[in-house]
């Protein structure tokens, strides 16, 4: 009888269907630019991708991760299986019984997922995403009824038509949701583009435990510079934008979020999606940005981004801190895709906001964001005896001041760290007047060309000397030297040169007992990760050690390491100065005051100054390097 | 009808590091040159071509740059006065004084004085044009503004008081087309004679204060010179008036 076949023709077709929405899809982020991927290699890499390192972040979640296993895991099994036994009819009863069992653990799956949507947390996304485990739990109940006459449990023919019917019925909700909504744009869709994501990101370093953080080059002879339309992204970027699965744990770690400030991560990606689809935020079922209405929103692959689709403030709220791109189960990138979009403000548009440009004129113009003479980059060390390159040409430690120099407050953790070496008889030397701006705020703000010709300039400058180490009290320069460079270093100037922060450095210093230092007497003090140092460079350990050196017991805050809150102080956005109702600075001096602190450690400049505008009561900040140096032990000869 | 409105800007010199850029009052003619004739407007340079910062001028959103192709010793003055002449221009805009070179501020004289125009110095915006007249304001010190009516064609150099300029973009200064002309090959001469050496910090007078209270120092610092020790010369016959300047310069102690 036709109907006994029912189910067999409708999952064929729930299949073609889907597969044919996956390739209309793939279609979709074919609009974007051109960028080498190894394929093979990559969909070689992607099950282990998945396995290892999507897995490790969502295990922090353990309650996520195991109910993902077993829904996921249980789906793609039972999947199989279902072919094998309704579409192929395959009639070995083990077979069946494998397919029960998986049908079973995805139905345990699903049935945790069912649980967390009775209470979703705020930053998950409602809509469609709340019937969906409605639709896993249908999808499991109707295949386990389908599959029990297979595996001997009925007699074949149980319920007669009836059943097949209402089984039919099952199956176009299941498999609708499954099969046609992963191509078709439903919440399923993450599965499909996230597992095509994994094996085709543009940044493949960052499995197996790596780290890629430093921007890549933008494209100075294309004829739009930067990202103006969903399609000038890379067409793997757009890709990544579609494997969102709307957890909402970027918007829940993001500053400029929780400020107030119009920002959400996530509705920044799920505008991309709309973006590159075409239409309009309506159906976008989760948090807004702040202050701004959901369903206003509208774009398409080839409409200007910031004409109707994103508004410029959202590009300048962010920090460039990278929390969400720390905590996304998908590894999305947002950070390179807010850079890209703001380098098209920039540098096609001349639309930097508030003080934007007046210190991107100032860095072309004297190399530094405060329009200082350039000879006068030194004046801070004129008390110093500090060796410049010019002289010694040959030194082990060359220390790169950065922009400090030109602040009073940075100058006396300068000081404190000059301090330190000379007690430690360092080989060092400074590029004095020669040194330039590292180029990292020009980056954050869009302007790429600034901080190429500034990155060329320091090479040429750096490549004259010889050095076994730069060492650098900003993180943000250290990010620079460590991890950008490398793409304007032509003559290798700083090939084998080993680039250090303070942090790191000093450790090693006191590891091997060439600083002596006595215990710290003060009160209570807890340490403030600085995103350049932790999130981009993965170094958590080093300033903590040197805290711990000193006989201190951290005071941990609820946010630190890897989910530290940025200051607010990073990625521009003290110029651009976005409003919103609160202070990123305020809060993260909030956290520092919950755990009793009376001294907040830190290990960036910008951070210091971040936290020291908050308005007291408040704890004091230094930066390690000047809580060493008032315990140095100085010995006297 | 539209109004032929052209900026002239040359090559500035940043006041901390002595490098080459976009100079201040120049681009503030160009701001205001955009907001006059938009896209229309015709930005002109007397000098080299492949000067990069011609391509921060363009920044600001122009399609081109006029140049007149010449040397660094060459006079800017008879290539900009037969090209405005050509171009009948209506309006031309330029800074007060350039940040480079023989920085004399003559440049909007004397073409003036070739073109026989009238020039409105120090302009702060040019609020309307109409009936082959403009509506001048003129920036005087403390904010003060002076609205005049000049009659068109005229020169005006912008005072620092003008909108500032916008953001240079990079990726369209990078593209705009530099449209170059042959300029003048008339030396310079008075630029030739001339030897570059740093400035010297000029002595300033002291100030005493007199002020007892804060009250008091507020309206020194922000009230209208009341001038008291001036004297309105009308009447007086040239040599009358020539001496009370000698007199005058002899008190602040500038000749001895």
């Amino acid at each position: 009888m036709v109907i006994d076949w029912l189910p067999s023709i409708l999952i064929v077709v729930l299949l073609l269907l889907g597969v044919i929405g996956m390739l209309r899809r793939a279609s979709l982020w074919r609009a974007g630019q051109p960028e080498k991927v190894n394929i093979i290699a990559g969909l070689m890499a992607m099950p282990g991708r998945y396995l290892k390192d999507l897995h490790h972040v969502v295990e922090r979640d353990k309650y996520m991760s195991k109910t993902h296993v077993a829904t996921g895991g249980g789906f793609v099994l039972s999947m199989v299986l279902v072919l094998v036994v309704h579409v192929f009819k395959v009639e070995e009863q083990i077979v069946a019984w494998a397919l029960l069992g998986a049908l079973l653990l995805m139905l345990v799956g699903a049935f945790f997922v069912f649980k967390r949507r009775l209470n979703p947390p705020e930053r998950l996304s409602k809509g469609p995403w709340m019937r969906l485990p409605k639709s896993l739990i249908t999808f499991a109940l109707t295949f386990i009824v389908l599959t029990l006459p297979a595996a001997g449990i009925l007699p074949d023919g149980t319920g007669g038509v009836l059943l097949i019917a209402v089984l039919s019925v099952g199956i176009v909700i299941g498999l609708g949701e499954l099969l046609f909504g992963m191509g078709w744009g439903g919440p399923m869709k993450h599965a499909f583009a996230g597992a095509l994501h994994l094996a085709f990101h543009r940044r493949p370093e960052r499995f197996g435990g790596g780290r890629s953080t430093g921007l890549k080059p933008a494209n100075l002879d294309a004829s739009v510079i930067g990202v103006a339309k969903p399609s000038d992204f890379k067409w793997n970027q757009l890709l990544g934008f579609d494997a969102c699965v709307q957890c909402g744990k970027c918007q829940a770690m993001c500053p400029a979020f929780a400020a107030g400030q119009p920002l959400n991560p996530k509705k920044l990606i799920q505008d991309m999606v709309v973006g590159l689809a075409g239409g309009s935020d309506a159906n976008y079922a989760g948090s807004p940005y702040p202050g701004k209405e959901v369903g206003q929103a509208k774009g398409s692959p080839n409409e200007i981004i910031t004409a109707g689709l994103v508004s410029q403030e959202t590009l300048w709220s962010c920090t460039t801190c990278r929390a969400c791109v720390e905590e996304c189960p998908m590894m999305i990138e947002h950070v390179d895709a807010i850079v890209d979009m703001r380098r098209f403000l920039t540098m096609e548009k001349g639309e930097t906001p508030n003080k934007g440009s007046e210190v991107l004129e100032n860095i072309i113009a004297t190399d530094n964001p405060g329009g200082y003479a350039p000879g006068s980059r030194t004046n801070w060390a004129a008390d110093q005896n500090l060796a410049v390159m010019k002289d010694k040409k040959e030194v082990d430690v060359l220390f790169w001041v950065s922009d400090g120099a030109f602040d009073m407050r940075s100058q006396r953790i300068l000081r404190a760290f000059v301090k330190l070496m000379k007690a430690a008889d360092v080989d060092v030397a400074i590029l004095g007047d020669e040194e330039r701006d590292s180029g990292d705020v020009a980056r954050r703000l869009g302007d790429d060309a600034t901080f190429q010709s500034l990155a060329k300039r320091n090479l040429a400058t750096l490549g004259q000397y010889k050095f076994n180490k730069i060492v650098t009290t900003d993180p943000h320069a250290y990010h620079c030297l460590r991890n950008e460079y490398a793409d304007f270093d032509k003559d290798g100037a700083l090939a084998g040169v080993e680039v250090l922060h303070h942090t790191t450095f000093l450790n090693q210093l006191v590891q091997s007992g060439a600083l002596k230092l006595d215990a710290f007497k003060g009160g209570k003090v807890t340490y403030h990760d600085p995103c350049y140092l932790g999130r981009y460079n993965g170094e958590y350990k080093a300033p903590r050690d040197l805290l711990r050196s000193l006989g201190i017991e951290i005071a941990e805050m609820e946010r630190s390491g890897f989910r530290s809150r940025c200051c607010g102080g990073g990625g521009g956005a003290p110029i651009t100065d976005i409003p919103g109702e609160r202070r990123i600075a305020d809060m993260r001096m909030e956290d520092a005051s919950a755990t009793g602190a009376e001294l907040v450690a830190v290990g960036c400049q910008q951070c210091t100054a971040m936290l020291e505008g908050v308005v007291e009561p408040r704890p004091q900040v230094k930066d390690i390097s000047e809580i060493l140096v008032d315990q140095l032990i100085e010995e006297v000869h | 009808m539209p109004h032929k409105v052209i900026s002239l800007i040359s090559v500035g010199r940043h006041p901390q590091s002595g490098r080459s850029r976009r100079a201040d009052q120049d681009s503030r003619a160009v701001e205001l040159g955009l907001k006059l004739a938009g896209t229309d407007l015709d930005v002109v340079h007397a000098g080299n071509a492949e000067e990069p910062v011609l391509r921060q001028y363009a920044g600001m959103g122009l399609q081109k740059v006029t140049v007149l192709e010449q040397t660094e010793t060459a006079d800017a003055i008879p290539a900009l006065s037969s090209y405005l002449k050509a171009e009948k221009a209506d309006i031309v805009l330029t800074g007060v004084r350039s940040e480079s070179g023989e920085s004399s501020g003559m440049t909007p004289y004397l073409l003036a004085e070739q073109l026989g125009w009238p020039i409105v110095a120090r302009v702060a915006d040019i609020v309307e044009i109409k009936d082959g007249e403009a509506q001048v304001l003129l920036a005087l010190p403390r904010g003060q503004r002076r609205q005049v009516t000049v009659k068109l064609p005229f020169i005006a150099s912008i005072d620092n008081a003008a909108q500032a300029a916008r953001q240079s973009a990079f990726g369209p200064g990078l593209r705009a087309k530099m449209d170059t002309q042959t300029g003048s090959t008339e030396e310079d001469n008075v630029r030739v004679n001339w030897s570059e050496a740093p400035a010297k910090a000029r002595p300033k007078r002291l100030k005493v204060v007199k002020a007892k209270t804060a009250a008091d120092r507020f309206k020194a610092a922000t009230a209208k010179p009341q001038g008291g020790l001036g004297k309105v010369m009308k009447n007086e016959s040239a040599q009358e008036k020539a001496q009370a300047i000698f007199d005058l310069l002899i008190e602040e102690k500038v000749i001895r």
